[in-house]
């Protein structure tokens, strides 16, 4: 894989590899005292880790003039493999804190192990080591396809992905150590957040030299998702991680805003974090997946459009919906929910388009796990954005804030969404990537199919009981003009709900490992496929049909 | 309009722009005035700034995640303000950098905690839930009591609070250190120097019971008794909820 790397991209790479360990030295001495001072070891030890790899194969020769001639995939089917790694761990750990929930003593004595600092830990692990993984290595492979143009160097997209999980590890490990800046979904403190500044100017980089390449004239819909995931993630973290640290060598920072300002700048973020993360990405995603494996052509251009500009303009405009009855100056909070509700027609506009796309290819659906995990997710998208839109509701949301529905609602778009359209872009890219004919098992495809299915129905009923219960419980009055029911009360009353949750969750974690598994099998097992692919004549099924290829209509 | 989309989409960094473009106005709309509308921040005269000690607590706080179940905003609604008490203000919350509102309750709101349990009650309630509220499903924090307080960055967290505009005066900086002992040693020199420097209705006690050393326990129980008391701003306000 290395050998691939022309000398000048592995003499570069060495050169970043190695001024890292340095960094990472610095920061470990210079930080001694400071939780920061493991952050530098850890820095140092990855660097090193990399590296040495590199190292073996420095002197390798200068790789053939053809490697020019297919697309590069190698940083994708390291990404693919992350992504299961990066979403059995952070699944397991999912698990285990719901598990907490329901026998909170379920754990280790160590500060490390408690539900505050892990709860973190799953919900990064999810949204940036599997969602971010997943996005990086499909984004590679998809912008490639669509542009017929080869990454412009070999070196950027290895220093995005594996930065990326830097930063991924740098951001789990500290809350597990006591390093959090508490932002929820942006804890990460401020010198991880500038790394990711630095990983993520490469990225957009490379994905702007990849346009400019292109043979296509015309810049595909999953490139204008994956444009906006990219450029306004990017304003997104910024603006929201503004901080200033206690010390150059310590972990510690304070955030610019706060009060009033601070939370509804973090909600814009969060919920944008929602929109442009975990929804414009894994549109990407979807449009260039479900067409090709659909084998149809995008149902409509024009829907396409107005749904890519609708979520890019509205979505800015909602995060005000998670600070209803706040001290949050109500005409904000009006703005939010009348945003967070013409926001439907967008939404809809790309799940109509993509359950559309398959009229003709439902015998397809029924037969192929793999487009039935893209079918499920349109699904769930539309479910999921009609519930978010219902939920913002002003009289709604009194209701429901605070309470497990929200927990329901984010995990109908996780799991239901974000995770299925994942597992289904996967399963349609490891055999394109490995040169295999299938995934070794369509058997096991099909059980991690149902086991999600079934994981994530039994978590979003448990949630949807506990969060309506609890939001009830804590409005009813007695006849007498008292509360009816203390806190404790509510919380007694959740316990079955939290066990079927835990079952739930289990069942989906069961579902990825099974995919964990198949896929080791497909890399190890499965029989290869005689024609390597070539660029922009790939196998068959592996190329978009013109149709799906073409903007126009 | 689709013909002029149909141009568009051939260039990238055109359409680069037009996301950014699109995506910005949101966020300008709704954010930049709360930073230019006077009436977005109550005026509270009264409120004060939390002390080292207090401060190291929040920071406790926020690294053991407590902000994941607990939230520190009671909305406007009368079964809240029934339950927790008068609805949360802006300004409560003005030194909060950053805020910790809050967007779940699998615990109940803590806005209003401060002066509502014993200091006693807190720390066994911290070292293992169970042991007061048997039912409870918080996780135990028996380490917050072993552990000594950090108190050597003190004064560069308050310097840093400051540059993100909290009014911690060169003393309060200068003093952190010995201001976190005072407070959670009564009987020490260095206590009047807080109730100087904070005010005289600044709580200072033997949080933990421990009076050897300065534990992580003072801290974070100096923190949980002070919220909602940095400023009486809310119970003023509540005559206007009651009435509705």
């Amino acid at each position: 894989m290395l050998s691939k790397l022309t000398k000048g991209e592995r003499e570069g790479g060495l050169i970043i590899l190695l001024a890292m360990t340095v960094i990472g030295l610095v920061i470990a001495i210079a930080g001694r005292g400071d939780p920061i001072s493991a952050h530098g070891f850890l820095i140092m030890l990855f660097s090193m880790a990399v590296a040495v790899p590199v190292m073996r194969h420095l002197f390798d020769p200068e790789p053939s003039r053809d490697r020019l001639d297919s697309y590069y995939d190698d940083p994708s089917k390291v990404g693919v493999v992350l992504t299961f790694a990066w979403g059995a761990f952070a699944m397991f750990v999912g698990d285990w804190v719901a598990w907490l929930l329901v026998e909170p003593n379920l754990t280790f004595s160590g500060a490390w192990s408690s539900f505050g600092r892990l709860r973190p830990v799953h919900t990064t692990g999810v949204i940036f080591g599997f969602g971010g993984n997943g996005l990086i290595a499909t984004s590679f492979y998809v912008m490639q396809r669509t542009c017929r143009a080869r990454l412009p160097d070999q070196l950027s997209p290895w220093f995005v992905l594996i930065g990326y999980n830097l930063f991924c590890l740098l951001a789990v490990s500290g809350y597990m150590l006591g390093i959090t800046q508490s932002k929820e979904y942006a804890e990460p403190e401020w010198y991880a957040d500038l790394w990711l500044v630095v990983v993520w100017i490469v990225y957009f980089v490379l994905y702007l030299r990849t346009l400019s390449r292109r043979q296509e004239p015309h810049i595909y819909v999953a490139n204008w998702y994956y444009m906006a995931f990219i450029v306004v993630v990017a304003m997104l973290h910024i603006v929201n991680n503004l901080a200033v640290p206690v010390s150059l060598f310590g972990a510690k920072s304070h955030s610019l805003f706060a009060g009033v300002q601070d939370a509804l700048t973090e909600w814009w973020y969060g919920h944008n974090a929602v929109a442009f993360f975990l929804t414009s990405g894994f549109l990407g995603m979807m449009y260039y997946y479900l067409p090709v494996r659909a084998g149809r052509p995008i149902f409509s251009y024009r829907m396409s459009i107005i749904s890519f500009w609708g979520i890019t303009f509205m979505y800015m405009w909602v995060g005000s919906h998670h600070l209803h009855y706040t001290a949050l100056p109500q005409w904000v909070q009006t703005l939010g929910m009348t945003f967070s509700l013409v926001l439907l027609v967008p939404s809809w506009g790309s799940a109509a388009n993509a359950l559309l796309t398959l009229n003709g290819a439902w015998h397809k659906v029924r037969d192929d796990a793999t487009l039935r995990f893209m079918m499920v997710a349109a699904v769930f998208y539309g479910l999921t954005t009609f519930e978010g839109s219902f939920m913002a509701i002003r009289s709604v949301n009194s209701l429901s804030h605070y309470t497990d529905w929200t927990v329901g609602h984010v995990h109908a778009g996780a799991l239901g969404w974000v995770a299925m359209i994942t597992f289904g872009a996967l399963y349609a890219s490891i055999p394109w990537l490995w040169k295999r004919e299938r995934m070794y098992s369509p058997a096991l495809v099909e059980l991690h199919f149902w086991l999600a299915l079934a994981g994530t129905a039994v978590y979003v009923f448990a949630m949807w009981n506990s969060g309506i219960i609890q939001g009830l419980m804590w409005r009813t009055y007695t006849e007498n003009g008292n509360l009816a029911y203390t806190f404790i009360d509510s919380l007694v009353a959740m316990k079955p709900y939290y066990i079927a949750r835990a079952i739930g969750g289990l069942l989906f974690l069961l579902g990825a490992l099974a995919g964990c598994l198949n896929l080791f099998l497909t890399i190890r097992l499965a029989p290869g496929e005689a024609e390597a692919e070539r660029a922009g004549s790939g196998p068959a099924y592996g190329r978009p049909s013109a149709a799906a290829l073409q903007a126009g209509e | 309009m689709f013909k002029l989309h149909y141009k568009l989409e051939r260039r990238a960094i055109g359409l680069t722009l037009a996301i950014i473009a699109a995506a910005s106005i949101g966020g300008i709309v709704e954010i930049a005035p709360l930073f230019t509308i006077d009436q977005t921040v109550e005026a509270a005269p009264d409120m004060r700034v939390y002390t080292p000690l207090e401060l190291a607590g929040r920071n406790i706080y926020m690294r053991e995640g407590c902000y994941a179940c607990h939230s520190q905003m009671i909305r406007t609604l009368r079964d809240e303000v029934d339950r927790y008490g008068p609805y949360s203000l802006a300004v409560e919350s003005k030194y909060d950098h950053p805020m910790l509102w809050g967007s779940k309750r699998t615990g109940p709101d803590i806005a209003r905690l401060g002066g509502k349990y014993s200091d006693e009650w807190h720390v066994r309630h911290l070292i293992n839930p169970r042991d007061v509220v048997p039912v409870s499903i918080m996780p135990a924090y028996g380490w917050l009591m072993d552990n000594a307080l950090r108190t050597d960055d003190l004064s560069g967290q308050l310097a840093a609070q400051r540059a993100v505009g909290v009014p911690y005066t060169d003393e309060m900086i200068a003093n952190a250190g010995a201001d976190v002992y005072g407070q959670a040693n009564p009987d020490s020199a260095a206590a009047a120097g807080v109730t100087s420097r904070y005010g005289e209705a600044t709580t200072v006690r033997l949080f933990d019971g421990d009076p050897q050393r300065v534990t992580e326990m003072d801290a974070l129980v100096a923190y949980l008794q002070i919220l909602g008391k940095l400023t009486d701003a809310a119970s003023q306000d509540t005559a206007a909820v009651e009435t509705q």
